[in-house]
């Protein structure tokens, strides 16, 4: 392209993504189209990626096209493995995309489609791709090293210790969260139920597949599972109608609990690979094929946005969680902007692949976009719904009334008309038995990507298999990362214990593996439980606790990249990690000050705790234990924020010591290597 | 014309080369491929066996995100 032409083209991308912005951002009392986030979204990606990763590599980085990477200086054909630019951007996609996206947007709504949309895109571009990128590049120049080890070489040993704790901290919690996610998209719902458990057989008979009929043939068998999984989808609209199964499929919130405890456990500590592996593709495949179904959806319905674009709960009396728009609506969407995650597969799988240092530019910050990209579609998701229709959805019944008449009217009058009759014809319509306080996100997503899907292939008669197609998809997912979570904090736990006395530190010893097991379940087991018995929903009180562990996550990892930063002689560009750490600080630290001392008990866990003392006698047994509940939440989030406090400090001593001379500036760095790629590329 | 149309179509048959390269690797089964090679084997029951038990570990301590 000429020289002329190529930055017309960037201004005039400019001018569109500022124009797209400003009709997202100004338009005010009519509903706009959502084509128009998707053009603010993709503007905004190009001109991140084009100008700003260009210039952390170029001049902060110094990206070195001549230096060998780990994948190719420690190839062993096993983690080692120099590998296709677009080959790993797609394995580390698969890998960091999960239900955070998806979920924390659609909970955000609730102040309106404006702040969460805002955040995404400049937490992403500024923030989250930053992360992701220099800590993956920084895990290639160190020979393919975790957070926590380059936390330990770079900060000290309490960074070492935080971002482990944090790492085990973040795991329990979101675990927790996840599973409570599940529940509420699957209680009192047969149909949901049952296409889930159908994933069991249809895994085994995968796992035959792969291990006898066809060795190997992953994708083979992964594409004939879905086709039985999409045959399981139909067959529970079967199990709903009739009186007799749906009975076997109706499960409450606490049994459904139980039985998803059990299964963590299972997971953990029984040989099933059989079933979990073929699983696991299984759910990979139908994420990747769900997200691009959902984008083409978008694309070709252009649905309109019912939700405004700043609703009257900002003020922080919303009803799916409390608390005002800062520091709320930054800790609700991690995911989707800035996820501290991230890091642990930047410095996990990836930086192994990689083959020339230029491209972590485009796996790091460009596969980031594309996870984004993934929250602004679920945020257009949830606001194409009627805000009525949202709002009963994520309402607990403790704030909106259990019968639908009450509810419908408490919704009503906050302005955002409903009907129960309304309400009974999308029951109806997506075949469950209430859409009423059905907290948690999942099902707010699955009955907007219903429609969205229905309105552009199907019609309203296929409305019922699209929202089912949508929970199973996200409650297959999650349950995915339950059970490959609850597996990695076993091996945490065991290679912790293993300093102590050595048999625990023994992968395969069966007492070791037991109470590891035991030990991770039960952690986030009792999160969830406290969830599911809470009567607000669970969701208020554990989601926001879930964003702060992992934006605590993101503290650590912007903490090491700052210190490198700093330590490579290069402190006028230390900014690009240090203004993302000093919002993280700030939103974490005011985060959980609100909800530790905030006087309302809606926000603050002790404020709750106070005021479930002075409830009457007869409520007392029951208050007991949700008291101790608040306190527990409490006490979790005092312990982030002293961890917060320990990794700042000694990050902030460190970088003076080495700015003031009084420590040399030594990276933990490998030695140069020079790469054959570039040599076989001249030829 | 027909020039650009063949560069295009050889541009969509790259793409779709690196499509599929990517989802084989996302499912293993290039790592299943290098297994066999590294070991000098043939693709049988036996041989995704041993290839299942010496992926599993090191996949259990992956991390999956949120």
């Amino acid at each position: 392209m000429s020289k002329v032409v190529r930055p017309l083209l960037w201004l005039a991308i400019a001018v569109l993504g500022a124009l797209a912005l400003a009709t997202v951002a100004l338009h005010r009392g009519e509903q706009i189209n959502a084509i128009w986030l998707v053009v603010a979204a993709l503007c905004s990606y190009a001109l991140g990626y084009r100008f700003y990763s260009k210039f952390l590599s170029a001049k902060v980085l110094a990206l070195d096209p001549s230096r060998a990477t780990p994948a190719e200086r420690m190839e062993n054909d096993r983690d080692f493995v120099p590998t296709n630019k677009w080959v790993v951007f797609g394995h580390h996609f698969a890998a960091i995309a999960g239900p955070g996206p998806l979920v924390g947007p659609v909970l955000a709504a609730q102040f309106g489609y404006l702040p969460g949309t805002l955040w995404i895109l400049a937490g992403a571009v500024f923030g989250g791709c930053v992360q992701d990128f220099v800590i993956l590049f920084f895990s290639v120049r160190r020979d393919g090293k975790s957070l926590t080890e380059m936390a330990r070489d770079e900060i000290g040993r309490v960074g070492g210790l935080v971002a482990y704790i944090s790492v085990i901290g973040i795991m329990v919690i979101l675990l927790g969260v996840c599973a409570l996610v599940v529940v509420n998209a699957l209680k009192a719902s047969p149909w949901g139920t049952f296409t889930i458990a159908m994933t069991i057989p249809i895994a085994l008979l995968m796992g035959w597949y792969l291990r006898r009929l066809r060795p190997g043939k992953v994708l083979e068998s992964s594409a004939l599972g879905f086709v039985l999984v999409m045959l399981a989808i139909w067959g529970g609209q079967w199990v709903s109608q009739n009186p007799a199964p749906a009975q076997w499929f109706t499960f409450t919130a606490p049994a459904l609990a139980i039985v998803i405890i059990l299964y963590g456990f299972a997971a953990s500590a029984l040989p099933v690979w059989l079933l979990l592996a073929p699983r696991d593709y299984l759910s990979t495949f139908v994420k990747l094929g769900t997200i691009g179904l959902l984008a083409a959806g978008i694309l070709a319905l252009r649905p309109t946005l019912h939700m405004p674009p700043l609703t009257r709960f900002i003020d922080g009396s919303g009803p799916v969680f409390a608390g005002n728009i800062f520091p709320f609506a930054f800790i609700t969407i991690a995911c989707g902007a800035i996820s501290g995650f991230h890091s642990l597969i930047a410095s996990g799988t990836t930086p192994k692949l990689i083959r020339r240092e230029t491209e972590t530019r485009m796996v790091g910050y460009g596969a980031m976009l594309a996870e984004s990209m993934v929250a602004v579609m679920a945020m257009i998701a949830a606001c194409t719904l009627q805000p009525g229709v949202y709002f009963s959805i994520n309402s607990p019944a403790a704030i909106v009334g259990q019968a639908p008449e009450t509810a419908a009217m408490t919704i009503s009058g906050w302005g955002f008309p409903v009907t129960s009759v309304e309400m009974r014809l999308l029951t109806q319509a997506v075949g469950e038995q209430t859409l009423f306080n059905r907290t948690g996100g999942a099902p707010a997503f699955a009955v907007g990507m219903a429609q969205i899907f229905s309105n552009s292939l199907g019609g309203r008669a296929l409305m019922a298999l699209w929202y089912h197609f949508a929970i199973m998809f996200e409650a297959l997912f999650i349950l995915t990362v339950l059970d490959a979570g609850t597996r990695v904090g076993r091996f945490m736990l065991q290679d912790a214990f293993g300093h102590i006395w050595k048999p625990l530190g023994r992968t395969s010893w069966y007492p070791s593996i037991l109470l590891t097991s035991a030990i991770i379940v039960s952690a986030w087991g009792y999160f969830l439980w406290q969830g599911v018995k809470d009567p607000m929903g669970g969701i208020n009180s554990l989601w926001p606790l879930f964003g702060i562990s992992n934006q605590l996550l993101a503290t650590v990892a912007l903490c090491v990249a700052t210190t490198i930063i700093i330590k490579s002689g290069k402190v006028r560009y230390a900014a690009i990690t240090f203004v993302p750490l000093a919002w993280l600080v700030a939103i974490t630290f005011s985060a959980s000050w609100y909800k530790i001392f905030d006087p309302n008990p809606r926000i603050g866990f002790l404020a709750h705790a106070r005021q479930l003392k002075v409830a009457s006698s007869s409520a007392r047994l029951v208050n007991a234990r949700l008291i101790f509940n608040d306190r527990l939440d409490a006490a979790v989030t005092a312990a982030l924020i002293l961890m917060v406090t320990l990794i700042v400090a000694e990050s902030a001593m460190e970088w003076f010591r080495v700015l003031s001379g009084r420590k040399p500036a030594v990276l933990k760095e490998s030695a140069f290597m020079a790469t054959r790629f570039a040599t076989e590329e001249q030829r | 014309m027909r020039q650009a149309s063949r560069n295009l179509s050889r541009q969509f048959r790259i793409a779709g080369q690196v499509f599929a390269a990517a989802l084989r690797e996302i499912f293993d089964e290039a790592a299943y491929s290098r297994f066999l090679t590294r070991n000098q084997m043939t693709s049988s029951c036996q041989a995704y066996a041993v290839f299942r038990r010496e992926n599993e570990l090191a996949k259990a301590r992956r991390h999956k995100c949120c």
